[in-house]
């Protein structure tokens, strides 16, 4: 099984180009050839991952490559993949996903424009994202990377009459595109400091002490530029709200699976690299635990139920990124995996209800709860899940890592950074259940208040909600404290037991979330047309407002590229450029027409155009050639090539 | 063979003439017929190129002007293969782009033959004088090109295209003459053949001024900023096969003169002026993306485009790294692909609707799919998609760039981004937002004619981006002959060089 791995990602790839030969012409108009590709890449995993589960996943660690072109004194690039426990989780996540999206897709997406297309791209985004998970190299990561990237360009901008969502698609190629940048500059100082790409011989090198902690502070710093961009942390989060542009079914695969985890993924593949650096892991903790918070308060205050998720989003990547920050990859990945499940719910759950709704807005939502019985319970249960409440799955991996982050708090290298993300963490734990509750009350509860006629979504789009909503009940049992061979041994390659369970911190983690969940729920049990948050005064204002970030990215960068940068290089290009030349030549041309004109009879009558300044509006350029200026100018370069001769031998 | 190669495009537009004035149907399908058969041609070279061969092969060399030295010796190598199959293949699909041409067809493939044989002279030369002599008569069939069948603009066009190219080139030839004359003593008479004059070591002094010489007529081809300002309206006003020859041979021209004559023949002199080149194609790609940003003309971001993507190519070509000329030189045949590519497709574009301006569209991917789809692929071919051939070439530039100098690397990745942007943006402009313009609601999409002419570019863009191999292969060991020639003045120089190998 693990040896035919490579077949995970190149049957969904394969199955994006099957769909658009042939996707019209089958009963479902496509979406049945990438769900059995899914389908047999998910078994495929299930298979995979089975081999990790117990103590002895070292034995079935992968790693295969071959060649696939040339790279420069007999070196060659190397394309292969690299099966271990983290490949396997990550392939579990992105096929589970995948597959219930796909088929939650065919209910959601009827009657939609471009349907066909939309399946084929659906494919080539799960195709990419396994493609980037089975990496053995970074240069096929990059390739993941930016397929990835440009995957969710196509689909953001899916409904691409408005040209809102096409805006908003541009708006997240360019800005991971931003982070890019020092990703694959991160890649090249990897590369100068250890003369490969492939990952293995990097951990291998890390480890013996090969390369200088300074390449690999840069190096780590600079890759996780890539992670900030793709998994929309501070300061590049800016992108994904605006990514609710996309159907809602990618929401929920960008959100929970194919793209946003990329970040997170790519900081715990190259965790060795961050490891020994203490200034790149502080800095990975503190952009994440400051990210959680900031997204957790902007959360707060959004009436559109995609953009509460969307945040949400952005604030608990940042708990993953945050606890890697502490050196807690298990943990960070455990979260990872949860949180694929009861995300994707969310996103899903908040399309069948929109779907119904024919709205967004929660404040044209309400009393849903007895008109959508399923999605109303599984949407409960996600939000149990997502605001840490046991058993629930995220309340596992959210304490593990409120836990992590205190003993690095305790014993880590750097005290402050370990307590600064523990209490940041259990604050954000506190609003995160608050703003869930929030979304839960206003969209479920209380009377109707829309105008649309909302009912039960069918079949099958419920199915993958109550699957989804059993994951997010089950899914985080892997990894209860103090389990043997639990969800942390899977990655770590041999027996690892998740250190027993801190009771203090479980109980301050429950109480912060219940109380969260309280509180929320008091608040907005009653609907109200004014938010009660307003009461916050100014503060509101500016949560409202995302803290004014896209604004100031208007006003101090895209205004002055767009308006003064570009027009000034466009000017000085059209006038000073363009201006010298055609000035140069007739400058040569006033000059050199007298002395033509003295040494030569008129061969041309009448005033001559400077050198094309003005084309003549009559006659085609065979006039213009019998005219006698082409032969002209050729008689002046062939006297200058004399010149120019001479003078040549003479200084040369 | 080569010989045959070289002419036969000649020979057919001379075939092309035979055939009565009014025959148009004719005239087309016999200028298809020729490319199709060069194009045959070019591929047999191609199966004949023996892989990992460093040098010249399938050298013809006969006695041309024995009192200069000149001889008609024409050959290929690594350097020159991709380049004459890219001209083969690219030559059918221009043929098929002017299958509407109306203002005398006849003479119009006449020159685009011509053009051809004129191209392929400039890379299968291996004679100094040989090579000036095609490189010159280049520019007449171009001349004539957009001069006659261009639109608005075309005869300022033209003729700025032709002054700026024949300027370039009179000094060269000026530089040729005395380099040729300087060298007698070495090669014992004069003698124009490249491989013998390639063994012959300059003073300094006097390598500086050769190398400036030749420099101006390849920067000007490239186009480097600041010569660039006849690309666009060259570009703008030609004919779309002209643009398509213009942009995807006839720059590489300029980029090939660097890789053949100016390193090879000069290497201390390039090492010494590399810096400035380098800052003036960093300088080009950034700045060429931002002009490209603001244009209102689709033909001419296209256009611009070209001279950001050639910056790339210089960058790549004077890291002088085993992976910066893999990857310029890849990206010479990328660029080629892709840019020819969109040229074809605004074409089409505009065969339909009659502009070129990027406002009087919106929302047209509606009406005509199968379009929005070509130029969407061949975008993000440009932009250096991974799969496409663009990211490889990129890829090993950036490599190759960071590995000499990290701020090369780093400003020219920033370039990536800003090709992202105003390739989306225009492709927003033109096929998304709302269809809210009359005339656009009838656009008809691709024809099967424009259908053939498209989809080979697609498939050679993937082909180049999944599997490259084939292609390095046979340009690598050429490739390293100009790096180690370019490394051994380094050494020489006292310079040590921080190339990382893996």
């Amino acid at each position: 099984m693990t040896e035919h791995a490579y077949l995970i990602p190149i049957l969904p790839l394969a199955a994006f180009f099957l769909i658009i030969a042939f996707g019209k012409r089958l009963p479902l108009k496509g979406p049945e050839i990438g769900i059995v590709a899914v389908s047999i890449s998910f078994i495929m995993s299930v298979g995979i991952i089975a081999k990790f589960v117990g103590a002895h996943g070292a034995e079935h660690a992968r790693e295969i490559s071959t060649r696939w072109f040339p790279f420069g004194s007999g070196a060659h690039l190397q394309i292969g993949m690299k099966i271990d426990g983290l490949t396997a989780v990550m392939f579990i996540v992105v096929t589970t996903v995948s597959l219930l999206v796909q088929i939650y897709s065919i209910g959601y997406m009827k009657g939609e424009v471009r349907y066909t297309w939309f399946f084929a791209a659906l494919s080539l985004f799960t195709g990419s994202m396994l493609t980037l998970v089975i990496a053995n190299n970074l240069l096929m990561m990059l390739i993941g990377w930016e397929l990835v990237g440009i995957c969710s360009y196509l689909l953001i901008g899916h409904y691409w009459e408005e040209k809102a969502n096409s805006n908003a698609a541009i708006k997240a190629f360019i800005t991971t595109k931003t982070g890019d940048v020092p990703f694959l500059i991160g890649i090249f100082v990897l590369f100068a400091g250890t003369h490969t790409f492939n990952i293995n011989a990097i951990y291998h090198k890390v480890a013996v002490g090969d390369v200088s902690h300074a390449t690999l502070t840069a190096a780590a710093i600079l890759l996780f530029g890539g992670a900030i961009g793709k998994s929309g942390q501070f300061p590049l989060h800016v992108w994904l709200p605006d990514a609710m542009a996309g159907p809602t079914p990618v929401s929920a695969l960008i959100h929970a699976a194919t793209m946003v985890t990329a970040g997170v993924f790519l900081v715990a593949r190259l965790f060795p690299v961050f490891a020994a650096s203490p200034e790149a892991l502080n800095e990975v903790a503190l952009i994440g635990a400051f990210t959680m918070l900031f997204a957790a308060l902007i959360a707060m205050v959004q009436d559109d139920i995609k953009r509460v998720l969307a945040y949400s989003t952005v604030s608990q990547l940042a708990y993953m990124m945050a606890a890697l920050g502490v050196g807690a990859r298990e943990a960070a990945v455990f979260h990872l995996f949860t949180h694929a499940f009861f995300k994707a719910l969310l996103f899903l759950g908040a399309g069948s209800v929109i779907h119904a709704a024919h709205s967004n807005s929660m404040r044209d939502m309400g009393g849903l709860r007895k008109l959508m019985p399923t999605t109303y319970a599984t949407f409960l249960i996600a939000t149990l899940a997502l605001s840490g409440i046991p058993p629930f799955a995220g309340f596992w991996s959210k304490d593990e890592i409120l836990t992590e982050a205190f003993r690095a708090g305790q014993h880590g290298p750097t005290h402050i950074v370990g307590y600064i993300v523990y209490v940041f963490g259990a604050i954000t734990a506190f609003l995160t259940a608050f703003y869930m509750m929030r979304a839960f009350q206003m969209t479920f509860m209380g009377k109707y208040r829309g105008e649309a006629h909302p009912h039960e979504s069918p079949r099958v789009m419920t199915g993958p909600l109550v699957i989804l909503g059993a994951l997010s009940v089950v899914a985080g049992f892997v990894g209860i404290p103090g389990l043997k061979s639990g969800f942390g041994s899977w990655l770590a390659l041999g027996e690892h037991e998740v250190e027993s369970a801190n009771y203090l911190l479980i109980v301050v983690s429950v109480l912060l979330a219940g109380g969260g969940l309280v509180l929320g729920s008091r608040v907005y049990r009653t609907y109200a047309e004014v938010d009660p948050l307003e009461r916050l005064g100014w503060f509101h204002k500016v949560l409202v407002n995302k803290f004014y970030i896209d604004e100031f990215y208007m006003a101090a960068i895209v205004r002055p590229i767009r308006d003064r940068v570009s027009r000034a290089t466009l000017w000085i290009n059209q006038n000073v450029l363009d201006g010298a030349v055609n000035g140069a030549a007739a400058v040569a041309k006033i000059s050199g027409d007298g002395l033509y004109d003295q040494l030569d009879q008129k061969v041309v009558d009448g005033a001559i155009n400077g050198i094309g300044i003005t084309a003549r509006a009559t006659g085609g350029v065979l006039k213009y050639l019998q005219s006698g200026d082409v032969q002209k100018y050729a008689a002046y370069l062939f006297a200058g090539i004399v010149i120019l001769a001479v003078l040549f031998t003479r200084f040369a | 063979m080569l010989s045959l190669v070289l002419w036969l495009p000649l020979a057919g537009a001379i075939l092309v003439g035979l055939v009565p004035r009014d025959r148009h149907s004719i005239h087309r399908w016999t200028a298809f017929a020729v490319a199709m058969v060069s194009f045959g041609l070019t591929l047999a070279v191609l199966a004949r190129f023996n892989t990992g061969e460093a040098g010249y092969q399938m050298v013809e060399d006969r006695t041309w002007i024995p009192a200069f030295g000149a001889s008609y010796k024409i050959g290929i190598d690594g350097i020159s293969l991709f380049l004459v199959v890219l001209t083969g293949f690219l030559m059918p699909i221009g043929v098929l782009a002017s299958w509407k041409v109306e203002r005398n067809p006849k003479l119009f493939m006449m020159m685009l033959l011509a053009l051809q044989t004129a191209i392929l002279g400039v890379f299968l030369s291996l004679d100094l004088l040989l090579f000036v002599l095609f490189w010159d008569a280049a520019l007449v069939p171009m001349y004539f090109l957009i001069g006659y069948w261009g639109y608005e603009r075309r005869v300022y066009a033209a003729v700025k295209f032709f002054l700026y190219t024949l300027f370039g080139g009179v000094i060269m030839f000026v530089a040729i003459i005395a380099f040729v004359f300087l060298a007698r003593t070495q090669t014992g008479g004069i003698t124009f053949d490249l491989e013998k004059l390639s063994h012959v070591s300059v003073a300094f002094g006097t390598q500086r001024w050769l190398f400036v010489a030749f420099f101006a007529a390849f920067a000007i081809k490239v186009p480097l900023v600041p010569l660039h300002t006849w690309l666009p309206d060259a570009h703008t006003e030609a004919p779309t096969a002209g643009s398509i020859v213009l942009a995807a041979l006839m720059l590489k021209m300029g980029a090939y003169g660097f890789l053949r004559f100016s390193i090879p023949l000069f290497p201390h002199a390039a090492r010494e002026f590399t810096p400035a080149i380098i800052v003036l194609a960093l300088v080009g790609i950034i700045y060429g993306a931002i002009v490209a940003t603001m244009q209102a003309d689709l033909k001419r971001l296209v256009a611009y485009s070209s001279v950001s993507h050639l910056g790339f190519v210089i960058l790549g070509i004077f890291a002088l790294t085993t992976q910066g000329l893999q990857g310029g030189s890849l990206q010479m045949i990328n660029h080629g692909v892709s840019t020819g590519a969109l040229f074809l497709l605004v074409g089409i574009l505009y065969e339909r609707r009659h502009t070129r301006l990027i406002a009087d569209y919106g929302g047209i991917g509606r009406v005509v799919p199968v379009m929005a789809g070509f130029f969407l692929i061949m975008a993000l071919t440009s932009l250096a998609l991974p799969g496409t051939n663009g990211f490889v070439g990129e890829f090993l530039i950036l490599v190759g760039a960071f590995v000499r100098n990290r701020v090369w690397g780093v400003v020219a990745a920033v370039g990536m981004i800003l090709s992202a942007l105003y390739l989306l943006w225009a492709y927003q402009r033109v096929f998304h937002g709302s269809l809210d313009k009359r005339e656009n609601e009838t656009i008809s999409d691709m024809t099967p004619r424009e259908w053939l002419a498209a989809v080979p570019l697609v498939l050679v863009a993937l082909l180049m981006g999944v599997w490259p191999k084939p292609f390095l292969d046979r340009m690598g060991p050429s490739l390293e002959l100009v790096r180690q020639r370019g490394a051994q003045t380094i050494t020489t120089a006292g310079v040590t060089t921080s190339e990382a190998q893996p």
